[in-house]
């Protein structure tokens, strides 16, 4: 390998991205406004949950209790009949319903235990989960208040102090913040490397290349250099300007050790690139097989979902996938402050991943070419 | 339309075109400079000149392909500045732009080529098929019917690209340089055949752009341009008589202004010193070059001495390519052996590729770097000691004259220029051995001379070895050696001289059609061309009656045309309907919403068994596993930040006795708020299970005096009871897959036929643009519903997700979906113009918004900003909630019909922008 080959052949490459404006305009795109509009809309956990209340009792506890549900946990309550219940959640206008019995206050204070029915609307997905658990809790504390008053046994007083570390609010814009960086990483490296490779079979100028004293090595790490650090200068900016700055999420480990990280990501993935379009050869195959490859990429390796909530198979699939060490470096370091100590395995692991990457589209790049 | 009939019954009175002060620009370069022109109607007329000097845009702007930017041009009697003047009169106008097929779509076959425009210019079935057969049997192309265009050979490619022309029997024939690169033969056939169409049409009007300038010799009238401007017009005899020369070629010259022609002599060439080196630099012993069962390279021999410039005389496709590219080391070959400096070439061996210089056909340098970096980079890259590099720049600078250009982009300078660039390049190494593939193709008679100067003197100067291909004849006349190649072989190698005595011809050109025409006879009838060429029919056709506004039939015939590509490249629907199965399994398997086996620890400083009952009730829930106890802070801190733990307990001491005596205590509860949706779920698992176990504390303590203010919370999770994640992903994965992968089809459709040029084809036929659009968009729409079908059979009979509703309603909405989507494609397809770009643009608009913005996760009512906008008006959105009813709610369309409405409103204004962003001509 010739050093210098490398240094010259990357600057091309460098040279040529900067002159294709549309491609600099996108790439701008996906580290800023991009970012930002997916971290920004994503809701603060639970955010104006669509709620509807059948009130048959209208004593002064269910007016109580109509009366907690409140913004920004809950939009206002739609005060509805039985029959209005099931139309309106098929609609899907309410994810919830409440529907508080005839006579609750009075069998409540007689000691009957009744009941309350909450319908949850299960194809909500994670806003009925995490519904379920706020109304649950709102409604028991305003019946436990009321009846206290009347009750003969004092209530046990033993409290539960919650605290959630690392994002005391449970902002979910902060993890989705580092996913979206995670993701726009991701689909910048695997395009520039791979379509650029493309093009340059397309336009023969990497015909033009075989004949000179320059090796396929020397080409591909040429590649991968220069197509990493364009992305890994997006990716500073994106972490330092984009979600520290304007998105104001407090980031707190070493940002050097998390571009150590992403250093390595970015060699697995840019070769992932590479290895796509020796696999697909003509651009729109390699289109295709992008899709086919990101969306797993975005969706599973734990960004969007917990990945412990998958399925073994799946989650053991994923650890062959960068963005899953990736996602759990980046979530340790930037947002619970760990050090080298903490994420040396996820480092292997990508170091791993990327050799074998590298390699593996190495030796289909040579054929590739002929 | 009735009138367009009348006058194509008469000869054209006056000029069949006007031209007034023409001019046009490409950014800073002046391609047409106040072009003023008649164009003579009925004639035969010729456009002559070099490269680069606005042939091409001339007559891209007369056939209406190109905006006309200023100045006034009149065809057919109208004003091409008028759109409806340009939609009545394309019908009557015929253009074949530049390059070999470059119009032709190359996995279509002869007839389906030839048929598609037939179905353009709206024939019917009958009709058609008779033109067809008619003009395949006049140019021979008949017993080729059924081979794809893209693996003819140039000359065939270039008679159908004719009968593609002619299939609506024009009244202006536009043909941009339809003989370049094919060989001397076929470019005989060509010209007999044009004048046979042109015996049976004599009001046909033709101009033709060429390079040749023997060629010209037979044309009625001439154009000759240079530098974006008309030099002179007159017919060949005119021109020769106004010059005083003998050839077209001097007389050319002679019309070029003072300056151009200034150093201008013609080249001789030394012979070569006789006994002079014998020493071979190049060898090639029985190189033979196979691609799956078709020869490229078929038995090819020659040696070549050091210092002699050797010569490959060949059309296009012949294999001269191929066998360079073997001398190069870019092909392995098949059987034999080249050796370059006697030994074999080894594609590993670095030191051999410094000795040698390569200038491969077309232009293949860096168009994004300037005229000084291609040389920079390339001196580096062939490992010259830096300090002696710039010296080395200015060498060339001087040599080739590149002075005034080192800071531009290669783009920017005219072909001759650039070719000389690219030989500056092969040779900023100061190679011993320099291979150029057809270096002066569209180079002008003056650059090319100027040309083989330099390599004279190369080569006995400095005895270099040049290893050259041509399929000019001139220019194989100057080569010490020729080879003569067609069809992977060679023919004869010898001096010009002696292969034109060997047949007794008159010259090279002769010869070499005489060695061709044995070829063909060896090989039998079956060979590369019919030799018998009859003019079509010339009995006037009906001409088609056309709708202006929208033509059902032009739409289809883009439909049939893309659904033939599609199907010649099964792997692309393969990949379309298989990947998005896969991706189905994945993510309807991966992405749950169930959170369990979650890990947490306790610090029990109270270590009673009032202690211990309060975490057995949480280690016993499925939800939790127990880790090891906590030892201390630190320890809770240090596991924490690993990420081992997602909760951790503080129990105090005291803390039963506190319990029991209904003293208030704390218990600590800290949960890892990294992944805040975990963190909300594990909030909620240990609130309830706190207060269930308050609860049974105070029956065991109180007795039922505690029930008070007991009450039960019913939860009843509503079209997926046992809370599957499954059956509320897979209705939503189906809306996802049918946005990304139909939206990847279609973004690159439009864009590929721009850089590969069949969108002239849109510039210069009568189909509209949302014909167009249309047409391209409709199989893949089918495609998408075969995906819809098969995902939906999957969700069913596979995830047994059932479709509780209406699957009508379900299908419905996703072919209105799926017509979106496709849309979408096609929208990015038609504003950008580079196939990488396309696909990020596509990556980014689909991904993102499908992931995240469109109710997957969560509900679009719950989202902020703008987020929030771009769900809102986002196809998938209410797809989505379609399907989710339609899947698990058992919604029908009455329930539904709310949530088409923005799918309707969707489509039209998707295609109307992609209809409105696209251009009908050039800019």
């Amino acid at each position: 390998m010739n050093l210098q080959n490398i240094l010259q052949l990357g600057i091309k490459e460098l040279r040529s991205l900067l002159r294709d404006p549309v491609m600099v305009a996108l790439i701008v795109y996906a580290f800023s406004l991009s970012i930002y509009t997916a971290s920004s809309a994503m809701p603060e956990t639970l955010s104006k949950a669509t709620i509807a209340i059948v009130d048959e009792d209208r004593s002064p506890l269910s007016s109580r209790i109509v009366s907690a549900f409140t913004p920004p946990y809950f939009m206002p309550p739609d005060m509805i009949n039985t029959t209005q219940m099931d139309i309106l959640m098929d609609e899907g206008q309410n994810t919830f319903a409440l529907d508080i019995p005839p006579n609750f206050q009075r069998d409540l204070l007689a000691g009957e235990v009744p009941a309350i029915q909450l319908n949850i609307d299960a194809t909500r997905m994670s806003q009925a989960f995490t519904g379920n658990g706020y109304i649950q809790q709102i409604v028991t504390s305003e019946v436990s208040e009321f009846a206290n008053s009347y009750r003969a046994a004092p209530d046990l007083p033993v409290d539960l102090t919650l605290r959630a570390r690392y994002n005391p609010e449970m902002d979910g814009g902060w993890f989705g913040a580092i996913d979206n960086v995670i993701t726009s990483i991701t689909m910048l490296s695997i395009i520039l490397t791979g379509a650029a490779l493309i093009r340059e079979k397309e336009h023969g100028t990497v015909e033009h290349l075989l004949v000179m004293p320059v090796t396929t090595i020397e080409i591909m790490v040429s590649k991968i250099w220069a197509m990493g650090l364009v992305v890994l200068v997006a990716s500073v900016f994106a972490i330092v300007v984009v979600v520290q700055g304007v998105l104001d999420v407090p980031i707190q480990g070493s940002v050097l050790l998390f571009l150590l990280g992403t250093v390595l990501m970015l060699i697995a993935t840019n070769s992932l690139g590479i290895f796509l379009a020796t696999l697909g050869g003509t651009m729109p195959q390699f289109g295709l097989l992008l899709m086919l490859v990101l969306l797993p990429l975005q969706v599973l390796s734990g960004g969007l979902t917990p990945r412990e909530s998958m399925p073994d198979v799946i989650q053991n699939l994923m650890l062959l996938a960068p963005n899953t060490h990736f996602v759990i470096l980046s979530q340790a370091i930037l947002l619970r402050g760990a050090g080298l100590s903490v994420v040396w395995p996820q480092l292997l692991a990508l170091a791993a991943i990327g050799a074998v990457l590298f390699f593996l589209s190495l030796a289909r790049f040579r054929r590739f070419l002929r | 339309m009735t009138e367009a009939v009348e006058m194509a019954d008469t000869v054209e009175p006056g000029p069949v075109a006007h031209v007034s002060a023409l001019g046009l620009r490409y950014g800073t370069t002046e391609a047409l400079n106040n072009v003023t022109l008649d164009i003579p109607a009925g004639r035969m007329v010729g456009l002559i000149g070099p490269d680069g000097v606005g042939k091409s845009s001339l007559l891209a702007i007369l056939a209406g392909a190109r905006i006309i930017q200023n100045g006034e041009v009149m065809v057919l009697g109208g004003d091409m500045r008028s759109r409806r003047h340009r939609t009545t009169i394309c019908p009557r106008i015929a253009y074949m732009p530049q390059g070999l097929g470059k119009n032709l779509y190359p996995t279509l076959s002869v007839f389906e080529n030839v048929d598609f425009f037939g179905r353009l210019f709206g024939h019917g079935k009958a009709e058609r098929e008779r033109r067809i057969t008619e003009l395949l049997e006049s140019t021979g192309m008949g017993p080729f019917a059924d081979r794809p265009a893209g693996k003819l050979s140039g000359g065939m490619k270039q008679k159908l690209g004719l009968c593609c022309a002619l299939i609506h029997d024009p009244d202006f024939l536009i043909l941009d340089e339809p003989t370049t690169g094919v060989d001397p033969l076929s470019r005989r056939q060509f010209w007999d055949l044009i004048d046979d169409i042109r015996k049976g049409r004599p009001q046909m009007s033709v101009i033709v752009a060429t390079a040749y300038m023997e060629e010209a010799a037979r044309f009625d009238w001439l154009v000759a341009m240079n530098a974006g401007e008309v030099l002179a017009t007159g017919t060949p005899a005119r021109l020769l008589e106004k010059t005083g020369t003998q050839t077209l070629d001097d007389a050319f010259i002679a019309l070029l202004p003072e300056e151009d022609r200034a150093g201008h002599r013609r080249v001789v060439i030394p012979p070569r010193e006789a006994g002079a080196n014998e020493e071979s630099a190049i060898e090639a012993e029985h190189l033979t070059m196979r691609f799956g069962d078709f020869t490229a390279v078929d038995d090819v021999s020659f040696r070549i001495p050091k210092g002699e410039i050797f010569g490959f005389l060949g059309s296009n496709g012949c294999g001269k390519t191929t066998t360079m590219k073997m001398l190069t080391g870019l092909l392995e070959p098949s059987e034999g052996v080249a050796n370059l400096f006697g030994h074999e070439v080894d594609p590993r061996n670095l030191d051999v590729r410094r000795r040698v210089g390569f200038m491969s056909q077309g232009f293949s340098l860096y168009t994004q770097l300037t005229v000084r970096q291609n040389l920079d980079l390339h001196a580096r890259l062939f490992g010259m000691e830096a300090e002696k590099i710039p010296t080395r720049i200015q060498e060339m600078e001087d040599y080739f004259h590149l002075d005034e250009v080192m800071d531009i982009l290669p783009d920017a300078l005219p072909l001759g220029m650039r070719q000389r660039l690219s030989l500056a390049v092969a040779m900023i190494h100061s190679p011993e051995i320099l291979i150029l593939d057809e270096p002066t193709s569209g180079v002008d008679p003056v650059a090319r001379d100027g040309f083989w100067q330099i390599l004279s003197d190369l080569s006995r100067n400095d005895g270099v070895t040049i290893f050259v291909s041509t399929h000019f004849m001139n220019e194989a006349e100057l080569c010490d050696r020729i080879s003569l190649m067609h069809a992977g072989k060679v023919m004869v190698s010898d001096t010009a001289q002696a292969i034109t005595e060997s047949k007794g011809a008159a010259n090279l050109e002769e010869a070499f059609i005489a060695y061709l025409a044995d070829a063909i006879e060896e090989n039998g009838a079956a060979a590369q061309d019919a030799p018998e060429m009859t003019a079509p029919d010339a009995t006037p056709h009906k001409p088609a009656r056309q709708n202006r506004f929208f033509g059902l039939g032009r739409m289809m015939s883009y439909t049939r045309l893309e659904a033939l590509q599609l199907r010649r490249d099964p792997i692309r629907a393969t990949l379309a309907l298989l990947g998005s199965v896969i991706l189905m399994f994945v993510i309807g398997y991966g992405i749950s919403m169930d959170v369990e086996d979650l890990s947490f620890a306790v610090l029990d400083r109270d270590q009673t068994t009032t202690s211990r009952d309060y975490i057995l009730d949480i280690s016993g829930s499925r939800y939790f596993t127990e880790q090891e106890p906590l030892t201390s802070y630190e320890n809770l801190d240090e596991r924490m930040r690993a990420g081992n733990l997602s909760l951790a307990l503080e129990i105090p001491p005291g803390f039963a006795r506190s319990v029991a005596r209904g003293r208030p205590v704390e218990v600590g509860a800290w949960i890892d708020g990294a992944n805040p949706n975990r963190a909300e779920t594990v909030r909620g698992y240990v609130q309830g299970m706190h207060a269930a176990w308050l609860t049974a504390k105070a029956r065991e303590i109180y007795g039922d005096a505690a029930t008070t203010g007991d009450f039960e919370l019913m939860t009843r999770y509503r079209y997926n009871p046992d809370v599957k994640s499954i059956m509320a992903i897979v209705p939503a994965v189906v809306p996802l897959l049918l946005l990304i992968i139909p939206a990847m089809l279609t973004a690159l459709s439009v864009v590929r036929e721009k850089e590969l040029g069949s969108i002239v084809n849109l510039y210069v036929t009568p189909v509209t643009r949302l014909e167009f659009l249309l047409g391209k968009q409709l199989p893949y729409v089918v495609l998408a519903m075969l995906n819809f079908v098969t995902l939906v059979a999957f969700a069913v009979f596979i995830f047994q997700v059932p479709v509780t509703g209406s699957l009508l309603t379900l299908s419905l909405a996703a072919l209105i979906y799926v017509m979106a989507t496709t849309a979408m494609g096609l929208l990015i397809s038609t504003m950008i113009s580079s196939q990488i770009a396309a696909i990020l643009a596509t990556a980014l608009i689909t991904l993102i918004p499908g992931a995240q913005y469109s109710g997957l996760i969560d509900p679009v009512s719950s989202l902020q900003g703008i987020g929030r906008l771009i769900g809102e008006i986002y196809p998938t959105t209410y797809f989505i909630l379609i399907s989710r009813g339609t899947f698990s709610k058992a919604l029908d369309f009455q329930n539904l019909s709310g949530q088409f409405v923005p799918l309707l409103i969707a489509v039209p204004v998707i295609l109307g922008l992609g209809t409105a962003l696209l251009k009908k001509q050039a800019k």
